[in-house]
């Protein structure tokens, strides 16, 4: 590439890209990458396989051909399954035809539902720590990302008043994420309720991350679509990544009004096309026993979640206990690192991988993220290695 | 199932401190329950399971399907407990199907296996017809596979 000489490359990036940092989590990734032996809690995955008669699905559906394109919405078979389960599941009835657009993960998803409904500069609230890709994608959509900040004491739900206080009138879109990644925090019905009040007396537009809504503990999810008047102004984002143990098909759905589905469809018809055949595909199986597959794994992560409270109890660390996805976020602050320096001791002492609460958003800061979805002997280990870690800080 | 019990079926070595902080629940009272289940004769015993193939093991092990005419009183129970008490039946189920009586046997050798059946259990006053199929390789046991497939690595730190 030849370039003015007084312009180096990076000065060609597009400014409001250029401003807007890599994860956190990657530069993390490329340290733990170069080590050996490490037990990571940093993993934002099940570590289960997807289950084998999904796979087989797979495997059957390439034998007999299916790798062509499909309709830019998706294979319509599996929007009729979506609109079954999100039906049973989450209450609401959404069109097949016409109100599901089926995408590469909720990643896709959310962006084209940023992008379909952001003007430049309007204001979008979500709130923090949060999942790592919201803040970026309304910045690439010229929109401005305005944090919320969910603390422990409030065990990191959100509440009415907290919105109130960082809501403007330039504010016309809210993302919410519950059950949340990193905190694994959930909502009750009241937050829920006074929300979804909120929204309608701002006019406006939801879009509700509810990847984890089947990965809750003790109490069932309740979903911000239960709300009335939330139809209508909200898109609601899942996917097979998470309770499926599907990551990798890399499949996800947005559901919500015809017309802003239309939008969201446009993007994707001329950005994507379609999500990947194969993938769809084994979704369609996937949604054929969604109970079982699903229970076996959230018994499993429930296991874990005791069993890692129960020793974050034994070290004295402060936590909320989480009631869904899969994370802990405990609270770190006490030992005197800042949590960055805590999670690199960690890892370059006793070889254990946690993420800092800080790749979430600077109100992070204090706290780190443990993974649960990592097998029971590993967490073990890595319980015991942290504890050991501790003490020696507290000396 | 219970929840304790389940978690042993996993794993039955694993330690009651583990299984307390897994369960949300103090080691004691997981130690009083446990007791109290092997009391009661609901759990029957601990075993490791091997895969004998690797071990190179080579006791046979066989399938033995045992058709029956019941008894008028008792039906097939009182012959399938006989056959149970024999060492070389590993295992003893009442079945549907053209069989009656599914016994898995083991011996050293398939003529030991081969006598047992002929000397033992077809002259067992009811029994009418014993078929044998032999076992040449067992890939899966107790829902445990008997090689672990080379596993997919996943990324050390995702979102
Ligand atoms: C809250 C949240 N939303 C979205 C995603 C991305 O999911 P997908 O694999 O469907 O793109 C993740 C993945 O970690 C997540 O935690």
């Amino acid at each position: 590439m030849s370039m003015n000489a007084s312009r180096s490359a990076l000065d060609c990036v597009a400014h409001h890209v250029r401003n807007v940092p890599r994860s956190g989590i990657r530069d993390f990734f490329d340290i733990v990458s170069t080590m050996r032996d490490v037990i990571s809690l940093g993993v934002g995955e099940p570590d289960f396989d997807t289950p084998w008669h999904v796979r087989e699905a797979a495997v059957f559906a390439l034998e007999r051909g299916a790798t062509h394109y499909t309709s830019n919405l998706g294979l319509l078979k599996l929007r009729q399954a979506i609109a079954r389960y999100v039906k049973s599941f989450f209450g609401v009835e959404y069109d097949p035809e016409s109100e599901i657009l089926v995408t590469v993960g909720v990643s896709e998803a959310m962006d084209l539902a940023v992008r379909a409904l952001v003007n430049p500069g309007d204001e979008v609230l979500y709130h923090e720590p949060c999942y790592v890709s919201y803040r970026p994608l309304v910045t690439f959509a010229h929109g401005t990302p305005v944090a919320v900040e969910t603390r422990m004491e409030e065990g990191f739900r959100l509440t009415r008043s907290m919105l109130e206080q960082r809501a403007s009138h330039r504010t016309r879109l809210l993302i919410l994420n519950f059950p949340n990644n990193p905190t694994g925090a959930a909502l009750r019905e009241q937050e829920v309720r006074e929300i979804a009040a909120f929204a309608i007396d701002r006019d406006l537009l939801v879009l509700s991350d509810e990847i984890y809504s089947e990965l809750t503990y003790g109490r069932r999810h309740i979903s911000l679509l239960s709300q009335p008047g939330m139809r209508e102004r909200t898109i609601l984002l899942h996917g097979f990544s998470k309770a499926f143990a599907m990551t990798g098909f890399r499949l996800g759905y947005a559901c919500g009004p015809a017309e802003l589905i239309e939008a969201m469809m446009k993007i994707h018809q001329y950005t994507m096309l379609c999500a990947p055949v194969l993938s769809q595909e084994a979704a369609i199986e996937a949604l054929k026993q969604p109970d079982r597959d699903v229970a076996e794994m959230r018994e499993e992560y429930d296991r874990r979640r005791r069993f890692i409270a129960a020793s974050f109890r034994e070290m004295d660390l402060p936590f909320v206990m989480p009631e869904g996805a899969f994370y802990a976020f405990p609270c770190v602050a006490g030992l005197g690192l800042p949590s960055k320096e805590f999670v690199l001791r960690l890892l370059k002492e006793e070889k254990v991988a946690a993420v800092h609460g800080t790749a979430f958003g600077a109100c992070g800061e204090g706290h780190i993220r443990c993974s649960y979805a990592t097998a029971m002997e590993d967490i073990k280990e890595a319980m015991a290695r942290m504890a050991r870690f501790i003490e020696r800080l507290q000396k | 199932m219970n929840e304790l019990l389940r978690l042993l079926m996993i794993n039955a070595r694993e330690s009651v401190e583990n299984l307390a902080k897994m369960l949300d629940r103090t080691p004691d009272e997981v130690r009083a329950e446990i007791a109290d289940l092997e009391k009661r004769g609901i759990i029957r015993g601990y075993q490791a399971i091997l895969n004998e193939d690797a071990l190179g093991n080579d006791r046979v092990m066989a399938i033995i399907e045992v058709k029956v005419t019941p008894e008028r009183e008792g039906g097939f129970n009182h012959v399938a407990m006989r056959a149970s008490r024999f060492p070389e039946v590993v295992s003893a189920h009442l079945v549907s199907g053209q069989a009656d009586l599914l016994l898995f046997v083991e011996g050293r050798t398939l003529k030991e296996v081969a006598t047992f059946v002929s000397e033992k259990l077809a002259p067992l006053p009811g029994v009418t017809a014993t078929t044998t199929s032999f076992l040449l390789k067992t890939y899966k046991k107790h829902g445990v596979l008997m090689e672990t497939p080379d596993e997919y690595e996943r990324i050390q730190v995702s979102p």
